[in-house]
């Protein structure tokens, strides 16, 4: 089962991607592309390869809990498109739906 | 107005089936992933960091003592450790996280398949744990415009980062059945199980009222006799012991109402409103949930080893149950006495006032009687109260010394609890001190033996027990700032 026009539009919707219906009928070839070499990958590593997350296979990286230094309230908003209060102004969180 | 069925009625023909998720901030000095404090109530935004504002550019590591809490927790509720797990991304656009997605974990939980037990009216009900996860919490926003200060209608929001990253386990139960009419006092007596595990495990502050400890719950109707399972509704927002209780209670019934006329139950989040006990629909789920999990590729898998595993067994404090037991020999209570502690949700607040240095019948006295009365008049739990056990104990002592009687100490709680300070501060704030001043003391004992020569009479026959009447009479003269016994000792020695 292949990538459809139609997954590709649901993706998008949910990705926040606005996509015309030209766009998911072109990209989901594509992708299908993609899942197929992947699906190769997976018939070259059988049962005796362990599952890999990364390139160096290390685990339990763990840092002390110790507090460092936190930004300054200017520091921190000052890459905010709005301000107030010493908040992040968003807009309206439901009027989308 | 929501239609609801009595809830003795809707017992007849409805089992309810509950799922539980609480949320748990633990109480590591740093966040999840980066150095910033978890300190709660600082100004906003300044806790916060590149990491925990998922600037570009930003790495995460993981908290070492949080999966270290999340172990502990694991098996203190009977789960299995995993031996390999990762954590997850949730994907989604709200912006309480300015990464658009959630760290958290999926498939791969580190605990997983526990139980715990819980005792409601002397029953004793288990509760299956399917999996206890690690993730991180959210900033919080505030909604402003509209008329209600609530997400809908607003304008616009203002979010506060503070407390994005700070580290949380989320505990889900299996479906809870067969607790019947019981089942929100199951679902209650689950949570303070759960909060009372947890801070003996010193892994969380566990206030329900500054969100360290929320609830989540799932609520659905089963048809007696049936065995497909109902619709469920989720209702957030439930941020006291006594609102898990109603929240559920009112769920159950509303939705009976709503089978009962032949109709679906919606499958939806519900917010539960403290003011009158009741739930109405929140956010609608976007269409079928779909959070495009997949396994963080920024932080590295955990691998506890076994011996780590063990290591933090040994750390455990003992079983609630066995605790309990112990407790009950220790302090030397009746099952009555040692019950009403249980019941009014003292234990851990009488233990911690014997370890501040009362003793046990004092602890006891003051958090069962004094103090569960404040706590009911106020409506809010006895640990919600300003007050600490350490308070308590000073409190008692201040008894002891004979600095205070007991008419004078229950003042000094008023005082502690309407935010005047430290107990002693109150004493001397508020001139409660007993008059320990034997000239003062002296002359109201003579004056009253003076106005009550029949009475005197008595005494000097051998009738001690009359001097009842002039220690009254006395401690009225003092105002009550007087120490009764010693009171009580200057009478008879001046007429016997």
């Amino acid at each position: 089962m292949g990538i459809t026009a139609d997954d590709v539009a649901r993706l998008g919707a949910l990705a926040r991607i606005r996509l015309t219906e030209q766009e998911c009928h072109d990209l989901a070839p594509e992708l299908n592309v993609i899942l197929d070499s992947v699906r190769s990958v997976s018939e070259v590593a059988g049962p005796d390869v362990p599952m890999a997350t990364h390139a160096i296979p290390l685990t339990n990286v763990f840092r002390d809990d110790v507090v460092t230094p936190s930004l300054t309230q200017d520091q921190a908003l000052s890459g905010a498109p709005d301000q107030e209060d010493g908040r992040f102004r968003v807009p309206q969180i439901l009027g989308e739906e | 107005m929501t239609e609801t069925i009595p809830y003795d009625d809707l017992l007849t023909r409805y089992e309810p089936v509950l799922g539980l998720e609480v949320h748990v901030e633990l109480n590591t000095n740093s966040k999840m992933f980066c150095g910033c404090p978890t300190t709660f109530g600082g100004d906003p935004n300044t806790q916060v960091c590149p990491v925990c504002l998922g600037l570009p550019g930003s790495l995460p590591v993981i908290n070492g003592k949080a999966v270290e809490s999340a172990i502990r927790i694991g098996l203190a509720l009977n789960c299995r450790i995993a031996q390999w797990c990762r954590m997850a991304r949730k994907n989604y656009f709200y912006p309480d996280m300015t990464k658009n997605f959630q760290t958290s974990q999926y498939d791969e939980p580190i605990a997983f398949d526990g139980w715990v037990d819980v005792e409601v009216d002397g029953e004793t009900y288990r509760v299956e744990i399917e999996r206890a996860h690690m993730e991180e919490d959210a900033g919080k926003a505030l909604h402003m415009g509209g008329a209600t200060g609530r997400i809908h209608g607003a304008d616009y929001s203002l979010i506060d980062y503070n407390r994005a990253g700070v580290p949380l386990i989320e505990i889900v139960t299996r479906p809870v059945r067969g607790a019947g009419a019981k089942a929100p006092e199951v679902a209650r007596a689950y949570v303070a199980h759960l909060r009372d595990l947890l801070r003996a495990l010193g892994v969380s502050d566990v206030r329900m009222e500054q969100g360290s400890l929320r609830c989540d719950a799932n609520v659905s109707l089963m048809p007696i006799g049936s065995d497909v399972l109902g619709t469920r509704t989720e209702t957030k927002n439930v941020n006291s012991l006594r609102s898990v209780e109603r929240a559920i209670r009112y769920e159950m019934t509303r939705q009976a109402a709503i089978l009962d006329g032949g109709a679906r139950v919606k499958q939806e989040t519900r917010h539960f409103h403290e003011s009158d006990g009741t739930t109405s629909p929140g956010r609608s789920k976007e269409e079928a949930e779909d959070y495009r999990y997949f396994a963080e590729p920024d932080l590295m898998p955990i691998a506890p080893s076994r011996e780590w595993v063990e290591e933090l067994r040994a750390t455990l404090p003992e079983p609630p149950a066995e605790h309990r037991r112990r407790l009950q020999t220790d302090w030397g209570f009746s099952d009555i006495d040692f019950g009403s502690i249980v019941s009014s949700g003292a234990l851990g607040l009488v233990e911690a006032t014997v370890a501040a240095g009362a003793t046990p019948a004092a602890a006891r006295k003051w958090w069962v009687t004094e103090l569960a009365r404040r706590a009911n008049e106020a409506g809010v739990e006895l640990d919600e109260l300003p007050i600490t056990p350490a308070q308590v104990a000073a409190v008692q002592g201040l008894v002891d010394a004979g600095k205070v009687n007991d008419k004078l100490a229950r003042q000094v709680i008023e005082g502690v609890l309407a935010g005047e300070g430290e107990p002693a501060a109150v004493v001397a704030a508020r001139g409660l001190a007993v008059v320990s001043d034997e000239g003062a003391l002296t002359v109201a004992v003579d004056e009253v033996i003076a106005a009550n020569p029949d009475v005197a009479a008595k005494i000097r026959d051998g009738k001690v027990a009359a001097a009842g009447a002039l220690i009254g009479q006395v401690m009225k003269a003092m105002k009550g700032q007087a120490d009764a016994g010693k009171v009580r000792e200057m009478i008879l020695a001046k007429l016997t």
